[in-house]
């Protein structure tokens, strides 16, 4: 399975004793990077490669159709909630791309874009 | 691809918030067809329904507008609109409020010959069906004096595309057409890709580029991206016009498209156009401000 539910215990306070409050987070495997799109932004809105890695992005939506656009890499898909979808790239140059969501989702769409950050 | 920077053309002329779009067509000026000359005005992305910092007066701006254009020494045949007439909401309610408010308030103009095109923020969200409730269809064409208009819809499709029926559409109409024909697109957002990574394109736009090529006389006006702007895609000239809500970033000024800037009337960054047609030379664009000083 290449997407794991990593579960983080995050305690509740001194005052609770015993309770505990329960976050999911999608954690990628090595190579990849999980997305997720909703109404208007990218989490995490920045994410850094390596020059020459293959990087998956494991894209999900949490309320709506989006889309993902890398013009700089050719790349574009929709984003269907429940579903996960997958894109592979391997930068060849260092720099500073956009993604963006390119089907429009409502007051907020133009602001959803995201950074890629590709390192030496 | 050649593009043309209005600031330096104007530069040139000495004649600053006039332009002159002339020998940027060539066949224009070998042409002798048919049509007298007439005037224009060209509206666009007046976002009715915004309120923000980024425009301190959006509820007076149109009103003002309309009272200029009103105002003018030539009365144009007619005035169109290039979208983005409403700004965007997710209530269908509160959607339809925006164009029935919209709708009364450009009946003030003294120009009955009124035509919409639809932007995004009007048609995406619910694949223009309000838009035609209030404006009628989304992509259609006429013809005024000799010049055969084409308005296109790459917008009611939340993916910016004008898609294959539309394309089809296109071609059948331009097979009616002779190589020297003139015609005037108009559309939204830019057919060609000003600026992909800020999404600034239309995602099947080159296609209907394709099309137009074969034909000497076209002008493409569009609006979208809430400035002026002049480009060539091959012969064809495409020219932005300003909105009547707030300016724009600079096409391609930042990897990601920065939010609008701060509103500074002095920059005199909101207005509409005059477009001067003429079957002896190219159409010739004078901005108008929203209001006369």
């Amino acid at each position: 399975m290449n997407r794991r539910l990593f579960i983080a215990l995050l305690t509740a306070g001194s005052a609770a004793e015993g309770a505990f409050a329960l976050r999911h987070v999608w954690a990628a495997a090595p190579g990849e990077v999980s997305i997720q799109a909703s109404k208007f932004e990218f989490t995490p809105e920045t994410v850094k490669v390596k020059v020459g890695q293959p990087v998956t992005f494991v894209l999900t939506s949490i309320d709506r159709i989006h889309g993902f656009k890398m013009p700089d890499f050719g790349i574009r898909t929709d984003i269907v909630p429940d579903q996960e979808t997958r894109v592979t790239i391997t930068p060849q140059k260092a720099g500073t791309f956009a993604f963006f969501c390119d089907i429009f989702c409502g007051d907020g769409h133009e602001d959803m874009a995201g950074t890629l950050v590709v390192e030496a | 691809m050649k593009s043309v920077d209005r600031r330096d053309f104007l530069k040139l002329s000495g004649m600053a918030g006039v332009t002159f779009t002339a020998g940027l067509f060539p066949a224009y000026q070998a042409s002798a067809q048919a049509g007298g000359d007439f005037h224009f005005v060209q509206i666009s992305d007046t976002h009715w329904g915004y309120k923000g910092p980024a425009n301190p007066d959006a509820e007076h701006t149109l009103e003002k507008a309309i009272v200029t254009v009103n105002g003018l020494a030539q009365k144009p045949d007619f005035i169109v609109f290039t979208g983005d007439l409403t700004h965007t909401t997710e209530d269908g309610a509160e959607r339809r409020a925006r164009m029935k408010r919209f709708k009364e308030i450009v009946s003030a103009l003294n120009v009955k010959d009124v035509r919409f095109l639809a932007g995004e923020h009007d048609a995406a969200l619910d694949k223009g069906a309000a838009f035609k409730e209030f404006f009628g269809a989304t992509y259609y064409t006429f013809d005024h004096k000799g010049v055969h208009f084409i308005a296109l819809d790459n917008v009611s499709d939340p993916g910016a595309k004008l898609g294959d029926e539309q394309l089809a559409w296109l071609a059948a109409d331009l097979k009616q057409r002779k190589p020297d024909d003139r015609i005037v697109v108009l559309t939204h957002r830019p057919l060609f890709d000003l600026v992909p990574n800020w999404d600034w394109t239309t995602a099947d736009g080159a296609k209907a580029i394709d099309l137009l090529m074969p034909y000497k006389n076209v002008v493409v006006f569009y609006g979208h991206i809430h400035q002026e702007n002049d480009h060539m895609t091959g012969h064809i000239a495409h020219h932005a016009a300003k909105s009547l809500i707030f300016p724009q970033a600079a096409p391609g000024n930042a990897p990601k498209r920065p939010p609008p800037p701060p509103f500074d009337a002095s920059l005199k960054p909101l207005g509409t156009r005059d477009v001067a047609m003429s079957s002896a030379k190219a159409p010739v664009i004078v901005e108008l401000p929203v209001t006369k000083a």
